[in-house]
């Protein structure tokens, strides 16, 4: 069935509008436009009235139909008679009515000027830093209150920590430790193995991986693994009021949760650079031993004799350094969380990457030292 | 507009016919034994104490989770032996309200309302602009087409998800909930949307509440979950279970445990 609309002026200056069959966004409604031509063709309208007899079935169509056919009498001050429509599309109109919309929302201005934009860009920077500082004090106040042996937060926290960031970690470690030694293999293999210097492979392999590589590689694998769920763990508490309730009942949120975080990241994260580096190691080999036909004591000699205790003291530094970075930069965004759940996603991602921009700043701020200093 | 007393009776032609319901979580039953049918017209209410499974026998009910045991038939037809292009027609049928109004945070108030338009009809953008502006009118919303839900307090984000569940025109609506965390009034006002959307539209509604105000003011069917026996215990009108249920655990739920002199 389809939808008709049929329109007749009487005598008396007052339109007609007859609606049969079925009114239904399915079908092809007719378009009010004939009806608003009419309204302003100059001939004077005084009323519009409806005829609803024939109509058979309707739904939202009819609804914006009519909607927008009484706004224009509105705007041309012609009196619509609702009489002749169906009680429930009355009521429904009468809902949709401009005197029943919701008011009092307002929101702050929306195109602010290109100063305005750059000015709050540029305070947001300055209250970024003053907050990143503060942070800091407050974990260092935190972790002197701690050596004093008067922290505040609950051992099985550590514990539970500890083993997340640690043990859980090392299948990943364990498989990209092993793909960057050989990476590192390979990339030296092919400019060594023209002065048929393969056996330094060892050497490049070692003092890299030692010294920086498993370091910076672990380093990257806790922030995406471990700084991001900081952020969101502590995001999703501040979204769910949980970090409130800990302030109301005395306790430091600093203390209680950012504390055990970072003692248990910065403890671990040593121990998983060994670990990486041992595995750095050990894919170099594999590379060396299987494809560069050296001998295998061959290459553990030359490691042995590669590597001093120095490399090692350095390697273990730059992963003290990653792990408070961290932590810090996870529990910072965590704890800088607003409230909403997409600023928990917000918040795992700023972590990420404000801890691996501060992992390879370190990194080159620890390397030029060393450089400087001749270590 | 008096939405609380208006008391209307379904058309008796059932719509919702579900047969011996078994809802459980793995091995963990639920419900059992669960038989009842939704008429045309009804504003329907799922009751029943703290997690008695209220919410899931609505996911049962929208096709969201298979039941273990039993069927659910629409109009005749059961939904989980249904093919997937009838299960896809069925669930046009359905439109939800979700707790909290899950509108979609990254987009705004007219782009939530006009998804399920551009995904389902061939309407042209201007004329699915203009539908969601009356959508959005009909529950009060009109004019906060370009806000975006964490710009709207509750109330509004609630008005503005059943505006997405109408986008449609469903001849089902579900509501989760619908009262929970709105100020007395902004309830009240739901509620009355709720009874004018149902009759004007002729839409069956099923809600979800523990809100006995609402329960009266709108329902006009409903059933009751107890999870001591796991199972209903009483379904029908809830003004007419308050005066003549035999049973006290229903009589002490309609009445805030002051109707059953216990202890």
């Amino acid at each position: 069935m389809t939808s008709e609309l049929a329109i007749s002026r009487n005598a008396d200056g007052s339109l007609l509008l007859a609606l049969a069959g079925d009114w239904k966004l399915t079908n092809r409604l007719p378009s009010p436009d004939s009806i608003l031509a009419e309204l302003a063709s100059g001939q004077a309208v005084q009323r519009l009235a409806f005829d609803t007899a024939a109509l058979a079935g309707w739904d939202s169509g009819l609804l914006v139909f009519l909607a927008r056919v009484i706004d224009a009498c509105g705007q041309v001050g012609v009196t619509v008679d609702r009489d002749g429509l169906p009680p429930g599309i009355c009521k429904l109109l009468q809902l949709a009515s401009p005197e029943n919309q919701r008011s009092g929302v307002t929101r702050g201005e929306k195109n602010p000027s290109f100063l305005e934009r750059v000015a709050d860009a540029a305070l947001d920077q300055v209250k970024g830093f003053k907050e990143v500082l503060a942070f800091i004090g407050e974990v260092t106040l935190a972790f002197m209150k701690m050596l004093r042996g008067k922290g505040d937060f609950r051992r099985l926290d550590l514990i539970v920590t500890i083993q997340e960031t640690g043990a859980q970690a090392l299948p990943i470690v364990c498989l990209i430790s092993l793909l960057v030694g050989m990476i590192l293999a390979f990339v030296a293999a092919i400019q060594l193995k023209m002065f048929g210097a393969q056996i330094y492979v060892a050497d490049v392999v070692g003092i890299g991986m030692v010294r920086v590589m498993g370091a910076v590689m672990t380093g990257v694998i806790m922030s995406g693994r471990t700084g991001a769920a900081f952020a969101a763990q502590l995001g999703t508490m501040q979204v769910n009021e949980e970090i409130d309730a800990l302030e109301t009942l005395g306790f430091s949120p600093v203390e209680f949760l950012v504390l055990p975080r970072m003692l248990a990241l910065t403890l671990m994260m040593p121990l998983l650079c060994v670990y990486s580096d041992l595995m750095g190691v050990f894919g170099g080999m594999i590379v060396g031993v299987g494809i560069l036909d050296l001998g295998f004591m061959e290459y553990v000699h030359e490691t042995t004799a590669a590597l001093s205790l120095t490399h090692f003291a350095v390697g273990l530094f730059h992963s003290f350094v990653f792990g408070i970075l961290v932590a810090i930069a996870g529990c910072l965004r965590g704890i800088q969380c607003e409230r909403s759940a997409s600023a928990v996603g917000y918040a795992a991602t700023s972590a990420v990457v404000t801890s691996i921009v501060c992992i390879v700043v370190a990194t080159a701020i620890i390397t030029l030292s060393c450089q400087v200093l001749g270590i | 507009m008096n939405g609380a007393e208006i008391v209307k009776t379904g058309s008796g032609e059932p719509v919702i016919d579900v047969r011996g319901l078994e809802m459980s979580y793995g091995s963990f039953v639920l419900m059992r034994n669960l038989d009842f049918t939704i008429n045309r017209g009804d504003i329907f209410i799922i009751m029943g104490g703290s997690g008695c499974g209220k919410s899931t026998l609505l996911k049962h009910l929208v096709g969201l989770k298979q039941p273990a045991k039993g069927q659910i038939l629409y109009d005749g037809i059961s939904y989980w032996d249904a093919g997937i292009d009838e299960q896809e027609r069925l669930k046009r049928r359905f439109g939800i309200l979700f707790q909290s109004g899950a509108l979609w945070s990254s987009m705004t108030l007219a782009e939530n309302v006009a998804m399920p338009l551009e995904q389902y009809t061939t309407l042209s953008s201007a004329q699915i602009r203009e539908l969601v502006s009356f959508k959005l009118s009909l529950v009060g919303l009109g004019g906060f087409e370009e806000f975006y839900p964490s710009e709207i307090s509750g109330g509004m984000k609630k008005r503005a998800g059943l505006a997405r569940a109408m986008a449609l025109d469903p001849d089902l609506l579900f509501f989760d909930e619908p009262s929970a965390g709105l100020d007395p009034i902004s309830a009240r006002l739901l509620d009355d949307l709720i009874i004018e959307l149902s009759e004007s539209l002729g839409t069956t509604v099923v809600v979800v509440t523990h809100e006995l105000a609402s329960i009266f003011a709108i329902g006009n069917n409903s059933v009751f979950l107890d999870p001591d026996v796991k199972t209903m215990t009483a379904s029908g009108d809830p003004k007419q279970l308050l005066k003549e249920s035999p049973d006290p655990k229903v009589i002490s739920f309609l009445t805030r445990g002051e109707g059953v002199q216990q202890h």
